[in-house]
């Protein structure tokens, strides 16, 4: 029992890395959900968001278990680039779905257009807005994780 | 607990959560998609629609279909293999559902073509030279325009009929009915009026057999 606390101890970040993991779960399974159970068709900035949402899923999952006893800090090195990717794409995506920047500038094809709402959970709650939501999560948790192993 | 056992629980979880869900939203498009055939039966067949088959026959195969769309080119051949298994007692009403884009120019040299009595022949023709003609999911009619000899098509008469306001009407109407439906893909299958839910081949060859079973 001593021996788990210590350990414990040593890894302050261990809970943090894990609600990561698991918002990257969710939104993995809930972008499937959408796209390969409802049928919406994910639009070129959904592309973008997938693209790096997806990996965080597996890099937290491997940063959850290092090789040595001691606990892998590098893991925001590797994670925190991609979650600030995609959430640069998950606000320009809510810009366009929002109309702030027209039609005229945004890279989608004609037939997909991202500017289209597609659903609204509870009447106000968009794709675009879960997707900052979880990527911000994500950041903030990492910076905390960030702050707490340089103490 | 241990961490590992923490994390695969967790991922079993998400795993088991989606399969459910999934399951769940299923059936309740399913239930949507028998309730809206059955409310909106006058929707599923138009008099203006092709029909191929026995007239008199008593168990009626309704299909959305889409001539760019590659599962309706696939499923065409088995749909015939149905109504020839099945002499007499199966027919096909055809019903357009052009969700590619351009493909309602398609459709509509389709209609021209039926004026001429040649719609089996230009359906054939154009599921066979589909990659001719569709290029990145859009269709070129010009492409597809070229595909048509030797059938013995009046082209400018073709011509002239796929411009005119009641093949539009016949198209347009074909749409609405679908949404009406909830058929938001192709092909999308009616049998008797009810609606193939589990899309598949042997689920519509069961379809087709219990119809035929109740009706012969």
């Amino acid at each position: 029992m001593t021996q788990n606390k210590i350990k414990t101890a040593e890894r302050p970040g261990w809970g943090l890395i894990f609600s990561c993991w698991l918002i990257a779960m969710a939104a993995l399974f809930g972008s499937l959900f959408l796209s390969e159970v409802m049928g919406l068709q994910p639009c070129v900035l959904c592309w973008w968001q997938r693209i790096f949402i997806y990996p965080l899923a597996v890099l937290f999952l491997v940063g959850m278990f290092p090789q040595g006893a001691k606990e892998d800090r590098s893991v925001v090195r590797y994670t925190l680039p991609l979650a600030v990717i995609g959430w640069g794409f998950a606000v320009y995506h809510a810009l366009v779905y929002s109309g702030v920047i027209p039609q005229a500038l945004q890279p989608c094809s004609e037939e997909l257009s991202c500017a289209d709402i597609n659903l609204q959970l509870m009447g106000f709650v968009t794709i675009p807005m879960l997707s900052i939501f979880a990527y911000s999560a994500i950041i903030i948790l990492l910076l905390i994780y960030r702050k707490r192993s340089f103490q | 607990m241990k961490k590992n056992i923490i994390v695969a629980a967790t991922g079993i979880f998400f795993v088991l959560l989606f399969i459910v869900a999934a399951i769940l939203y299923n059936n309740q498009q399913d239930n949507a998609l028998s309730s809206a055939s059955l409310e909106n039966n006058e929707h599923v067949q138009r008099d203006h629609s092709v029909i191929m088959g026995p007239l008199d026959a008593k168990v009626t195969i309704v299909e959305f279909f889409d001539p760019a769309c590659g599962t309706c080119s696939a499923f065409y051949p088995l749909v015939k293999k149905l109504m020839k298994d099945n002499p007499g007692k199966v027919n096909l009403v055809l019903r357009y559902l052009p969700l590619h884009q351009n493909s309602d120019v398609i459709v509509s040299i389709l209609d021209a073509a039926r004026l001429q009595d040649r719609f089996a022949q230009t359906l054939a023709r154009a599921y066979q030279t589909r990659n001719a003609w569709i290029e990145h999911h859009v269709a070129s009619p010009e492409k597809f325009w070229a595909q048509l000899s030797g059938l013995g098509l009046d082209m400018q008469q073709l011509n002239e009929d796929m411009q005119g306001p009641e093949i539009a009407r016949r198209i347009k109407l074909d749409i609405l009915d679908a949404q009406q439906l909830n058929v938001s893909k192709t092909p999308g299958f009616f049998v008797n009026g009810k609606p193939l839910v589990q899309f598949g081949y042997q689920q519509l060859q069961d379809l087709v057999e219990s119809e035929i079973a109740a009706h012969y």
